[in-house]
C-alpha cells in the first residue's frame, strides 16, 4: 500500500485543499480571459491602426466618466462585499453571509440599472451600434459585460436564499470568484472606453 | 478526498492569513480616483494609455491575489491561473505587426 501511495504522490498533494468545482471554476475563469482577451486585442489593434475613426466617437462618452467611475466604485464595493460573504460562509455565520450576498446582488442591480441609463441617454442621442466602429466596441463590451453581471446577479440571489436551509460557502466561494473576476473585467473596460 | 476541503480536519489545510480586505477595497477605490485624476493630465497619447493599463494591471493584480485568494492557493493552481495571461500576452503580440504595417488608411 505504501508503495502504491508513493506512486501517485507526486502530482497529489500539489492541488490537495483545492476541490473539484472551485479548480472548475478557475478553468473557466481562464476560458473567460481569453473570450474577453480576444475582443480587447481587436478592439486595441483598431484602435491603434486608426485612431481617428475612434478618438470622434469616443468623446461622446467623457460626460459619462463620472458616472462610470462610480459604476467602477460599485463593482469594488461589491467585490469586498462578496469576499466578507464567502469569510462569514467559512465561519458559519449564515445571517451575515446572506446579508452580504444580498448587499452583493443589490450593487450588481445598481451596476447594471445605471448602464442601462447610460445606454438610453446614448441611443437618443441616435448613437447605437452602428453608428460606427467605437460604438460597436464600446456596445459588445460593455453588453458582453453586462450579461456577466446579470450571470452573477442571478446565482448570488440563488445562494441567499438556500443559505437559510443549506451550507453553501463552497458554492458561495466558487460564485465569488467569478464575480471578482467580473470586476476584474470592468477594471480595464473602464480606462479603455472612457478615459484614454 | 471530495471533503478535505470541507474544513480542515486534515491538519495540513491551513485557513489562509486573515486577509485585509477593506485595506486592498480602499487601495482600489484610490487608484481608480488616481486613474480618472491622470486622464486629466496629459502626457502624450502614448503615456497616458502606459500610465492608464499600469494602473488598472496593479489593480487586477490586487483582486486576483487578495479578493481571489490566488496568493494563498497551491503553486500548482497558481501556474494554472498564469496560463491564459501568458497567451492573452502570445495574442496580444500576434496582433501587434497589423498595428504597425497598419493597412486601415
Amino acid at each position: 500500500m505504501s508503495e502504491a501511495h508513493a506512486i501517485v504522490e507526486p502530482s497529489e498533494p500539489a492541488i490537495e485543499s483545492v476541490y473539484n468545482g472551485k479548480l472548475a471554476m478557475w478553468l473557466f475563469l481562464c476560458s473567460e480571459v481569453m473570450f474577453f482577451s480576444g475582443l480587447l486585442g481587436a478592439y486595441i489593434t483598431l484602435r491603434t491602426g486608426d485612431p481617428s475613426r475612434f478618438e470622434a466617437s469616443q468623446t461622446h462618452l467623457h460626460h459619462h466618466m463620472w458616472l462610470a467611475g462610480f459604476n467602477t466604485l460599485l463593482l469594488i464595493t461589491s467585490s469586498l462585499t462578496m469576499a466578507m460573504a464567502v469569510v462569514r460562509g467559512q465561519a458559519g455565520d449564515k445571517p451575515k453571509q446572506r446579508m452580504f450576498l444580498v448587499l452583493t446582488a443589490l450593487m450588481g442591480i445598481a451596476f447594471l440599472l445605471l448602464k442601462f441609463y447610460e445606454y438610453s441617454t446614448h441611443i437618443a442621442a441616435g448613437q447605437v451600434p452602428n453608428t460606427d466602429v467605437f460604438f460597436a466596441f464600446y456596445y459588445t463590451l460593455t453588453g458582453l459585460h453586462g450579461f456577466h453581471i446579470l450571470c452573477g446577479v442571478i446565482p448570488i440571489l440563488g445562494l441567499a436564499h438556500f443559505s437559510k436551509t443549506h451550507d453553501v460557502s463552497k458554492e458561495t466561494e466558487m460564485v465569488g470568484l467569478y464575480w471578482h473576476f467580473v470586476d476584474l473585467v470592468w477594471i480595464f473596460l473602464f480606462p479603455l472606453l472612457y478615459l484614454i | 478526498m471530495s471533503d478535505a476541503a470541507h474544513i480542515p480536519a486534515h491538519g495540513d489545510h491551513h485557513e489562509h492569513p486573515k486577509v485585509p480586505y477593506v485595506a486592498i477595497a480602499a487601495t482600489l477605490f484610490v487608484m481608480t480616483i488616481i486613474t480618472v485624476a491622470v486622464s486629466f493630465v496629459n502626457l502624450g497619447k502614448t503615456g497616458n494609455v502606459i500610465l492608464a493599463m499600469a494602473i488598472a494591471s496593479f489593480k487586477a493584480s490586487l483582486v486576483i491575489l487578495f479578493f481571489m485568494h490566488l496568493k494563498f492557493e497551491k503553486k500548482t493552481m497558481v501556474v494554472i491561473c498564469l496560463i491564459p495571461y501568458v497567451l492573452a500576452a502570445i495574442l496580444l503580440f500576434a496582433l501587434f505587426p497589423d498595428i504597425v504595417y497598419g493597412q486601415y488608411h
